[in-house]
C-alpha cells in the first residue's frame, strides 16, 4: 500500500532564516520522486517536514490526503533512511531490521521470521546474526532499507543514502533501489544533490534552489525544457550565452548575442525585447559549420572521459564553451590551441528570459 | 616507556620514573602493606610486641563475622551504597541526556556551571548545609509545615538524610561519565528509533542506555566507592540507627584504641568494594582502562 504526499504552500523559518518558502507539489502514490538541489537549498528540511521531525511554520503536509499537522514521526505512515543510515551498532542485523516491529510489540519469533523474509528481499540471507559493523557499505545500505520497509511504510523517505558509497556501488545501488521501489510499490521520496542520480532513478524530479521550488518535471522534460535559468544551469552541463530576444515566433526565439544572432526553442518567459539567455547542451554542439547557429571559440583542452570527450574552450565574449564529442568520432575533435567552429540545431537549444 | 626516553632524554626520564616509583611505593604500597600487617596481628600492649603472642592470624577478620552488630552495619553499608549509586543514577540520567542531546550550547554552559559551582565548596561544608536544611527545626520542616503538608516536624536525619547528602555530593561523578557517553551518540540514532515507532522508553532502553553503558558503569563504580568510603555524611546526618561501616572503623582507631581490628575492618571493606566493582565492570563488559578515561 502506498500513499500520495502533498505539500500545500509549506514554509519553514528557523529564527530569521527562511529555509523553505511556499513550496507546493504532489507526489503520486507509488511514484519515485526526487528532490534535487545544491546543499543548503532546503531539500533536507522538506524531507524532515514530511517525516514529522519538524513541523512547518506555514502550510500543510498531507499524506494519503490526511493532514499530518502536529503528528510526530512515530505517528506517520512514513519511514526514513538517513544519510548516515543510523543503523543501531549494538544490535545484530536482524534485530535492526525488526526494531520497528519490536516497538510495535510483535512477538520475538514472528519478528525474526519477518526479518528473515526481508533479508531475502535484499539478498542478504544468512547475515541476520552479524553486527552492522561487520558488513560492507552496500550491505549496510540494504539493511537500512530493509529496516525501513519492515514497518510497511506507505512512503519511504531517503536522505542522500548513496552519498557515502563509491561510484561503482552507487550505480549498482541505483538500479537496486529502483527495482525495489517497483517491486514494493511504495512511494519513494529521494533527496539528492547529484543530478545524474535524480535523472536516472526518478519518475519525476523537483528542483530546489535557496528554499524555492524551481520546477517539477519528468527527468527528460527537466533536461530539455528547463523552466528557469537555475534549472538550465544546474541540471546537466550547458553553454549559456546571454543577449536580447529580438523575435519569438512559432515557438522559435531569436536572440542577439555578442557572438551573433542565434535561434532556439522559446522557453519560459521568452518575449520579444527582453533580456534572455540561450542554453545549448554540450552534446548538441557538433564541430561542423551550418548557415545558422554557428559559434566559434578558442579551444583550450580536450578531456577524454571514456565514452565521450569534452572539449573546453572560450568564446570571444569570454563565456565558457563545453562541447561533447562521442568517442567513436574523436577524430573530429579540434586540437587545443586552435580555433574551431561548432553548430547546433535550433530544436536542441532553449531560450529563457533572465531573472 | 621508550617514547618517554625519546622525548625527554635518559636523565630526565630516569628522574620522572624514580619520582613516580617513590610516590607509588611510599604513598600507595607501603600504607596498604602496613594496613594488612596490622590487620593480621593481634592488638598487644607495647611490651608484648615481638613476643610469643605476636603471630599472624585471621582473628581480627573473623571477629567481624562473629560480631553481629558490626556485621549488620557492614552489609547495610554495602547495599546502602548501592542504593546511593542507583538513586544518583536515576537523578543524573535525565539531566545527562538533556544536556548531551537536547540542550543548546548556551543552556549546556549554564547547566554545567550550575552543577559544578557547588563543587567549589568543601564537601564537609556542603554536607553541613544539608545538616542545616534538614534540621528538626530547620527550613525544610518549616516550609512543609507552613504549606500544611505536615503538622509536626519530620526527623530527616538518619537514613533519608544520609542518602540525600550522598546523592547530592556524588552527582558530578555520575553525571559526567554518562554525559560524555550520551554525547557521542549520533542524533540520527534517536530519530531513527522514533521514526520506526519506538516509544521514549524503548528508545532509551534499547538505544541510549546500551550506547552509554560504559559511562553508566563508570558512574556506578565511582559513586559506589565514594559512598562506601564516605565518613562525613553519615557522621553529620546519620542517627544512631543509621551508622555507616566507616564510622565503626573510625571508632576502632580513635576510640577503641584497637588499630589492628580497625585495619582488619578497613581491609574487608576495601576487598569487598573492589570485588563488587570488578564484578560490575565484568557484567557491563567495561575494563578498568575505560573507567580511567
Amino acid at each position: 500500500m502506498s500513499h500520495s504526499v502533498e505539500l500545500a504552500d509549506i514554509g519553514m523559518t528557523f529564527g530569521t532564516t527562511r529555509a523553505v518558502s511556499d513550496v507546493s507539489f504532489k507526489v503520486q502514490a507509488g511514484e519515485f520522486f526526487s528532490i534535487l538541489g545544491p546543499s543548503g537549498c532546503g531539500k533536507t528540511t522538506i524531507l524532515r517536514m514530511i517525516a514529522g521531525f519538524i513541523q512547518p511554520t506555514d502550510g500543510r503536509v498531507l499524506i494519503g490526503d490526511r493532514d499530518m499537522v502536529g503528528l510526530g514521526p512515530d505517528k506517520r505512515p512514513t519511514a526514513m533512511i538517513f544519510q548516515s543510515l543510523a543503523l543501531f551498532p549494538l544490535m545484530t542485523v536482524w534485530e535492526n531490521i525488526a526494531f520497528g516491529l519490536e516497538a510495535r510489540g510483535m512477538p520475538r519469533a514472528e519478528r525474526r521470521k519477518k526479518a528473515e523474509d526481508l533479508l531475502q528481499l535484499i539478498a542478504l540471507d544468512g547475515y541476520g546474526d552479524r553486527m552492522p559493523g561487520e558488513l560492507s557499505g552496500g550491505q549496510r545500505q540494504r539493511v537500512a532499507i530493509a529496516r525501513a520497509l519492515a514497518v510497511e511504510p506507505s512512503v519511504l523517505l531517503l536522505d542522500e543514502p548513496l552519498s557515502a558509497l563509491d561510484l561503482k556501488l552507487r550505480q549498482h545501488m541505483r538500479a537496486e533501489l529502483r527495482d525495489l521501489q517497483k517491486r514494493t510499490g511504495v512511494t519513494f521520496i529521494y533527496i539528492t544533490h547529484d543530478q545524474s542520480e535524480a535523472l536516472a532513478m526518478s519518475d519525476r524530479v523537483a528542483v530546489m534552489s535557496n528554499g524555492v521550488l524551481q520546477q517539477v518535471e519528468t527527468p527528460r522534460q527537466l533536461y530539455d525544457n528547463p523552466a528557469t535559468p537555475f534549472v538550465a544551469r544546474f541540471v546537466g552541463e550547458t553553454n549559456a550565452l546571454s543577449g536580447t530576444i529580438t523575435q519569438v515566433q512559432d515557438g522559435i526565439a531569436t536572440i542577439e548575442t555578442a557572438l551573433g544572432v542565434l535561434h532556439g526553442r522559446a522557453g519560459h518567459g521568452a518575449a520579444t525585447g527582453t533580456q534572455g539567455t540561450i542554453y545549448i547542451r554540450p552534446e548538441a554542439l557538433t564541430p561542423t559549420v551550418t548557415a545558422a547557429n554557428t559559434l566559434s571559440a578558442q579551444i583550450q583542452r580536450v578531456d577524454f572521459e571514456g565514452s565521450f570527450a569534452l572539449v573546453h574552450g572560450q568564446f570571444d565574449d569570454g563565456a565558457a564553451l563545453a562541447a561533447s564529442i562521442p568517442s567513436t568520432r574523436l577524430a573530429e575533435a579540434p586540437e587545443p590551441g586552435t580555433r574551431a567552429s561548432f553548430s547546433f540545431a535550433t530544436e536542441h537549444a532553449v531560450v529563457l528570459a533572465d531573472g | 616507556m621508550g617514547d618517554l626516553f625519546n622525548r625527554f632524554g635518559t636523565g630526565l626520564s630516569t628522574v620522572f620514573l624514580t619520582l613516580v616509583m617513590l610516590w607509588l611505593a611510599g604513598m600507595v604500597l607501603a600504607p596498604n602493606l602496613m594496613m594488612i600487617d596490622y590487620a593480621l596481628r593481634p592488638n598487644l600492649p607495647p611490651a608484648a610486641l615481638g613476643g610469643p603472642d605476636d603471630t599472624y592470624s585471621l582473628a581480627n577478620i573473623t571477629y567481624l563475622a562473629t560480631e553481629s552488630v558490626h556485621r549488620v552495619i557492614f552489609f547495610k553499608t554495602i547495599w546502602a551504597s548501592a542504593l546511593v549509586a542507583l538513586v544518583t543514577f536515576l537523578v543524573c540520567y535525565p539531566i545527562a541526556f538533556w544536556m548531551a542531546q537536547r540542550a543548546t550550547t548556551g543552556q549546556l554552559a549554564i547547566a554545567m556551571l550550575l552543577i559544578i559551582i557547588p563543587f567549589f565548596i568543601n564537601e564537609v561544608l556542603r554536607t553541613l548545609a544539608w545538616f542545616i536544611l534538614l534540621a528538626y527545626r530547620g527550613p525544610l520542616n518549616s516550609v512543609l509545615m507552613g504549606m500544611g503538608i505536615t503538622d509536626a516536624p519530620i526527623r530527616w536525619q538518619g537514613d533519608g538524610g544520609v542518602l540525600a547528602a550522598m546523592v547530592y555530593a556524588y552527582i558530578l561523578f555520575m553525571l559526567l561519565p554518562i554525559f560524555n557517553a550520551i554525547e557521542s551518540l549520533d542524533r540520527s540514532q534517536l530519530e531513527a528509533s522514533r521514526d520506526l515507532g519506538a516509544s521514549r522508553w524503548k528508545t532509551h532502553t534499547r538505544v541510549v542506555i546500551p550506547h552509554a553503558k560504559a559511562g553508566i558503569a563508570t558512574g556506578f563504580v565511582f559513586t559506589f566507592m565514594l559512598a562506601a568510603g564516605s565518613y562525613v555524611a553519615p557522621s553529620l546526618l546519620g542517627s544512631p540507627g543509621s551508622r555507616w561501616f566507616t564510622e565503626i572503623i573510625y571508632n576502632w582507631f580513635f576510640e577503641g584504641g584497637d588499630w589492628n581490628r580497625g585495619a582488619a575492618y578497613a581491609l574487608v571493606l576495601l576487598v569487598l568494594c573492589l570485588a563488587i566493582v570488578l564484578v560490575t565492570l565484568r557484567i557491563a563488559r567495561v575494563n578498568l582502562a575505560d573507567v580511567a578515561k
